[in-house]
């Protein structure tokens, strides 16, 4: 089978547990380094380990290598915007886990088909990557007036990057809840939890159809047919129950309100289960580089399998 | 545990009725309310009258419950009529942004109370930064402090003032608290912080909300909070016009006019009252099992709804470590209790 050749830039946890998805499941992807800044991270030692390339050089590194075709960003949104200008110019595709969204927001199950022609795609965050699906799912047989989501993390989760910029978490997800998951208003909330044992990332989406009466069956068959979608490339992912209607006051009026309670369980592959908030975003980066190396190797974005 | 008030200073006292009051409210206070309440509390002397969302800026939502009345125009409101008080809002971090504090600004806010986990100080970094160079007074609360030891306490209080902080506070967001565990988590702060004051901030869930006040008084809390009629978060926190009455009487009095604020509470807030909070079934099993006090009403309404006993859901979130601003377990552990309750039916 023809494979595509990635590498990975970022060799913190992200990077590292990204690594071992691509390694574990490589699909039409050939995973052939690992670079970072710090010549001391454990996550080049592991690459070097297993057998990659592994490079404290720094992005310079990938830039002289044509063949690596697709570059997973798991840095930093300020080191990204200066990576994304370079990736370019070097003509490599570049899947971006950072808050940098240099380009479009993609959603897997959502809208990933539609940038197969971009060279720098954006996983949104963890939050956005769990509950814009499920937004969706409603929205494509309820059109939606409103979407809220909850997403509660263990705190050991949540690195240093994420709690200095936590405002930028919820800007962010509440814009990809609009744009990627139709609703015409989103609402994003973040809390961290320290308890222990951690607990695992917890989802709670709440949104508000503009017709009344919602088709329940409908709402509850595109909810579990999206749930199925999205445990194809996030194995933990899963509803608690069927979505929950209920009549409440809103600022439209008594409306219904659906409820769809999230649970996400990491897969383990380098960072812990309970992290199920940072699986999903090397999950879906997974996904989005395994559907890029299907298209690069000549399928139309009607054949390949997102 | 012996303690005394011989060392204490009178304090600083804020009013949150338009603040915590608004969880007992369910967000409904109109601008005429947030005026009457305003200018009630303003000539009785309170050093700020708080007022947003219970949850504080960028709480209106389906979590918490819609805000009848924008918050900003309730900002707005109280601007308009205060002529000796600072005005306040509260911000959490992952709930609200900088987006909405500086619209409060721009409507009036002189102070802002930055709220976190008593475990997750280092996420407001970049909201007290922005405070500071708004040229607010920034006060951090440390909310669900009953959770952790003193000096975990101060740690976190040190990495706040750090920030910018002015003040932090002890908040027993649960209601949870012994008046020796007030005492010592004041101490504690009191102990750390170089700079900034200390604060206290009670519910009165296990009836203790005045008694842990003047406990945090002896330890040296600079800062006290409550509420007209305790009207607040569970059982509601230390009723203002009570906690003046009190001071006045320790000798602690910091210039509040005691007869005014029972006229207050009793004319102005008593007609507004939704209901009055006490130490309800529900509301002990908060402050027992240590859990967020504004998860009462959620707790009641989908208890009934779903016909569990909202005790039992107020433990079960209890034994999960439930923290501040998870209302959405509230739905998730009914839902799992029922079907266990079922379950059990079935066998």
């Amino acid at each position: 089978m023809d494979k595509v050749k990635v590498a990975i830039l970022g060799s913190g946890n992200i990077g590292t547990d990204l690594m071992y998805k691509l390694l574990k499941s490589p699909g039409h992807m050939e995973l052939v380094a690992v670079v970072g800044i710090d010549p001391a991270s454990e996550g080049l030692a592991r690459a070097r380990a297993l057998g990659l390339e592994a490079s404290p050089e720094g992005i310079a590194y990938l830039l002289e290598r044509p063949e690596i075709r697709i570059v997973f960003d798991a840095t930093s949104a300020k080191a990204h915007v200066r990576h994304a200008k370079l990736l370019r110019e070097a003509g490599k595709i570049a899947i971006d886990l950072t808050p940098a969204a240099r380009g479009p927001y993609v959603v897997p199950p959502v809208n990933l088909k539609e940038h197969l022609d971009k060279d720098n795609v954006n996983l949104i965050t963890c939050g956005g990557q769990a509950t814009i699906p499920l937004v969706h799912a409603v929205h494509r047989v309820a059109p939606l007036r409103y979407a809220e989501m909850v997403s509660t993390v263990a705190s050991r989760s949540a690195g240093p990057g994420t709690r200095q910029n936590i405002d930028e978490f919820t800007f962010t997800t509440a814009r990809g809840l609009e744009a990627i998951g139709g609703a015409e208003r989103g609402k994003a909330i973040i809390i961290l939890n320290p308890a222990e044992p951690p607990i695992l990332m917890t989802n709670t989406v709440r949104v508000i159809p503009a017709e009344e009466p919602p088709d329940r069956e409908a709402v509850v068959a595109s909810v579990r047919a999206m749930e199925a979608e999205v445990q194809a490339y996030v194995p933990g992912y899963r509803l608690k129950a069927d979505p929950v209607f209920e009549r409440l006051p809103t600022p439209w009026g008594e409306r219904t309100v659906v409820s769809m309670l999230l649970e996400v369980e990491g897969a383990g592959d380098y960072l812990p289960r309970y992290a199920g908030n940072l699986d999903i975003m090397t999950a879906s980066a997974r996904r989005v580089g395994e559907v890029f190396a299907q298209h690069l190797l000549g399928r139309s974005a009607e054949e390949v399998r997102a | 545990m012996s303690w005394s008030l011989e060392g204490a200073r009178p304090p600083v006292v804020v009013d949150t009725t338009l603040r915590d009051g608004s969880h007992a409210h369910r967000h409904q206070y109109t601008p005429e309310e947030a005026r009457a309440i305003a200018r009630a509390l303003d000539e009785a002397g309170v050093y700020a009258i708080e007022v947003s969302h219970g949850d504080g800026l960028g709480g209106s939502s389906l979590q918490y419950g819609f805000s009848r009345t924008e918050e900003m125009e309730l900002i707005r409101a109280v601007r308009e009529v205060v002529q000796r008080a600072k005005v306040a809002a509260l911000l959490l971090p992952g709930i609200g942004t900088r987006k909405e504090l500086k619209e409060a600004v721009a409507a009036g806010i002189q102070m802002v109370r930055i709220a976190t986990q008593c475990t997750e100080a280092d996420i407001s970094e970049q909201h007290f930064g922005m405070a500071k160079e708004m040229g607010l007074e920034a006060v951090g609360f440390l909310m669900m402090s009953h959770m952790r030891p003193p000096e975990f306490l101060a740690e976190q209080a040190l990495l706040m003032e750090g920030y910018g902080a002015d003040v932090v506070y002890i908040v027993d967001s649960a209601g949870a608290m012994l008046p020796s565990e007030a005492y010592a988590r004041v101490r504690a702060l009191k102990g750390a912080l170089t700079r900034a004051k200390v604060g206290f901030h009670a519910h009165n869930n296990l009836g203790l909300a005045i008694g842990n006040t003047l406990a945090a008084l002896a330890a040296g809390a600079d800062w006290v909070d409550g509420t007209l009629r305790g009207y607040g978060a569970g059982a509601g926190n230390a009723a203002t016009e009570v906690l003046a009455a009190v001071l006045d009487k320790v000798g602690l009095n910091p210039g509040l006019d005691v007869f005014k604020l029972l006229d207050a509470a009793e004319y102005v807030m008593g007609p507004i009252l939704h209901f009055q909070p006490y130490p309800d079934r529900d509301s002990v099993a908060i402050g027992y099992a240590g859990v967020y006090s504004t998860f009462l009403l959620h707790a009641k309404r989908i208890g009934r709804e779903l016909g569990v006993d909202p005790l039992a859901i107020l433990l079960e979130l209890g034994r999960r470590q439930a923290v501040a601003g998870q209302e959405d377990w509230i739905l998730r552990v009914a839902l799992e209790l029922k079907e266990k309750e079922s379950g059990a039916l079935a066998d």
